[in-house]
């Protein structure tokens, strides 16, 4: 890998070398790396461009990497990545993607994601989309993320784009069993004129089944976001999602919640927020010694942590 | 040495111009502890917003050390070494008290040196450290970090605006003793403390004492202190709390 890549690979999955475990390493189209272990097996598809990760019941404390990085300008792909997660198993997924762009052409890069999580399982799956490069060819990524999980199996996602990717929109459907519970945090942030577009449909399908999606997003300079989050409530269950946004220069954010209760025992609740930067926050660091551009910078930094 | 020379404010409230400070001309001279009392609404708050920049004075000036700041913004005097505690402490989503001592101090410094400047304020720090200052704190936990970012920062004059307020008894003693400690250190600190606590005022070096926008009593702690001991501008702590019956 050149400097460039391992630099995206560093932004996107705080990797310095080769992980333990089970990985896949996707660079400019190709499959540049792979490794299965014994209870994670990971085969590449024969259709469609992508890879089956199968993991054993039972696995537990193991972790599967499968970033991607796009360096050559003009590269568009669709790859379908497919999770089989058997019963039983705690394991980490890290996910991501990082284009550098320095080139005049559009870089895109649409990752498919399905996870069929077994019964009990517990993942943890974090996803990181960084870009970089002085070209115009746009930075382009449109992810979806697709979750099945059984009765009694719980997934923690922690989505991240921060930096560099013109255009998004993400899209995350999540389907859950009994007692299945779906946390999600998301950070986001916009600068320039880029465009981001969020949108979450989860149904909860079993009784007990619950989910936590909590967005927060910064929309800087000409940006623009949109936020749809909807949860459909079909069984006793319990559903909360959150929209908390900062709005800076001209940004602009369109929060859209939605909340479907087919269930007399559903109980959904939605949170939004958007607005400027408190005033008297940065005052109080103003009063600490920072200029009100640092001061910003913090309130941000935190704010997106 | 903070001078400031007929200082006045006003505002515009519906369309009527009301005088919150009027014409106030004060000299702190530098290593001493001064108090400010008076009642509600006397203008004590928007006086130290104005020495810390927060507030625009619209008439008169403000010298510090002989430089006249009128014009600085409160970046600029804060890097003077002005330093100022909030009567209300504001709330930050996801930075962190650590993260906030760390702005204050203007440099890394360590986990341990944070949690000193918490246990100056009477905060268990291991509790506290990682803790975002958002609304999970109580009144009284924002108000001590509030102190604490002050004491953090390396300062000349450190403006306190009620800081007792919203804490409880015990904690009240380990306060006066901060500002016990403040004052005993050679640190060639100017300290100027708003309040209405006897034992605040008990330790101060000189009393003004605000009314209405403008300074109706001005002396030593012993000219001031008996004239206003026992109205509700020197209250003792412990004797309200046994008269509410607690
Ligand atoms: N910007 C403003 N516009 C209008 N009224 C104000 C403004 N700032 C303060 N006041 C009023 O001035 C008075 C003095 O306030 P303050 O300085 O907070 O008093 P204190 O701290 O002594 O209780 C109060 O009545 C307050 O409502
Ligand atoms: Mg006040």
């Amino acid at each position: 890998m050149d400097p460039i890549q391992l630099n995206l690979l560093k932004e996107i999955a705080e990797l310095h070398e080769v992980p333990e475990g089970a990985y896949n390493f996707r660079a400019n189209g190709q499959s540049v790396g792979r490794q299965s272990t014994e209870n994670i097996e990971i085969t590449p598809k024969s259709d469609v461009s992508g890879i089956d990760i199968r993991i054993k019941p039972g696995t537990k404390n193991e972790s599967v990497h499968i970033p991607v990085v796009l360096s050559e300008s003009g590269l568009k792909e669709t790859v379908y990545n497919d999770f089989y997660v058997g019963d039983g198993c705690d394991v980490l997924i890290v996910a991501g993607c990082g284009i550098d762009n320095c080139g005049q052409q559009d870089s895109e890069h649409d990752g498919i994601h399905r996870f069929f999580i077994g019964k009990n399982s517990r993942v943890r799956y974090v996803e990181k989309h960084y870009g970089s490069g002085e070209g115009t060819g746009k930075r382009i990524l449109d992810p979806v993320t697709e979750v099945y999980m059984e009765d009694g199996s719980s997934m923690e996602m922690e989505m991240v784009q921060i930096k560099g990717v013109d255009s998004t929109r993400r899209t995350t459907i999540g389907e859950l069993g009994k007692d299945a519970k779906l946390v999600v945090h998301e950070r986001l942030m916009t600068h320039g004129v880029q465009k981001a577009e969020s949108v979450y449909k989860i149904d909860l399908n079993g009784e007990g089944s619950s989910a936590d999606v909590v967005s927060r997003s910064v929309a800087r300079d000409e940006s623009y976001q949109k936020l749809d989050m909807c949860i459909v409530g079909k069984a006793p269950c319990s559903g909360h999602t959150e929209c908390d946004s900062i709005i800076m220069d001209s940004g602009r954010i369109l929060a859209v919640p939605s909340l479907e209760a087919d269930n007399v025992d559903a109980q959904l609740v939605h949170e939004a927020a958007i607005g400027k930067i408190a005033g008297e926050q940065l005052i109080k660091l103003m009063t600490l010694g920072l200029t009100e551009a640092e001061a910003e910078e913090q309130i941000i930094n935190g704010f997106l942590k | 040495m903070l001078e400031l020379k007929n200082i006045s404010f006003g505002a515009d409230n519906d369309g009527t111009k009301v005088e919150i400070v009027r014409d106030i001309s004060l000299t702190i001279p530098d290593n001493k502890f001064v108090v400010i009392t008076g009642p509600n609404g006397g203008g004590k708050s928007t006086l130290a917003k104005i020495i810390a920049g927060i507030v625009k004075n619209t008439e008169g000036s403000i010298i510090l050390n002989g430089e006249d700041i009128t014009d600085k913004s409160i970046t600029e005097r804060a890097r003077l070494g002005i330093g100022f505690a909030f009567q209300q402490p504001v709330k930050f989503k996801g930075l962190t008290v650590l993260d906030l001592l760390r702005i204050a101090a203007g440099k890394p410094i360590k986990i341990a040196e944070a949690c000193e400047y918490l246990s100056e304020v009477g905060l268990c720090a291991k509790d506290y450290i990682s803790r975002e200052v958002n609304g999970s704190l109580s009144g009284g936990e924002l108000k001590r970090i509030e102190i604490a970012t002050v004491l953090a920062r390396d300062v000349k004059l450190a403006l306190f605006d009620e800081p007792e307020a919203g804490i409880d008894l015990w904690s009240f003693s380990n306060l006066v003793r901060i500002f016990e400690n403040m004052r005993a250190s050679e640190s060639g600190r100017t300290i100027v403390v708003i309040s209405h606590q006897e034992r605040i005022l008990n330790i101060a070096d000189e009393i003004i004492v605000l009314a209405d926008g403008k300074i109706v009593k001005q002396g030593t702690r012993d000219e001031i202190l008996p004239g206003i001991i026992g109205t509700k501008y020197a209250t003792d702590v412990c004797r309200k709390v046994t008269e509410s019956g607690v």
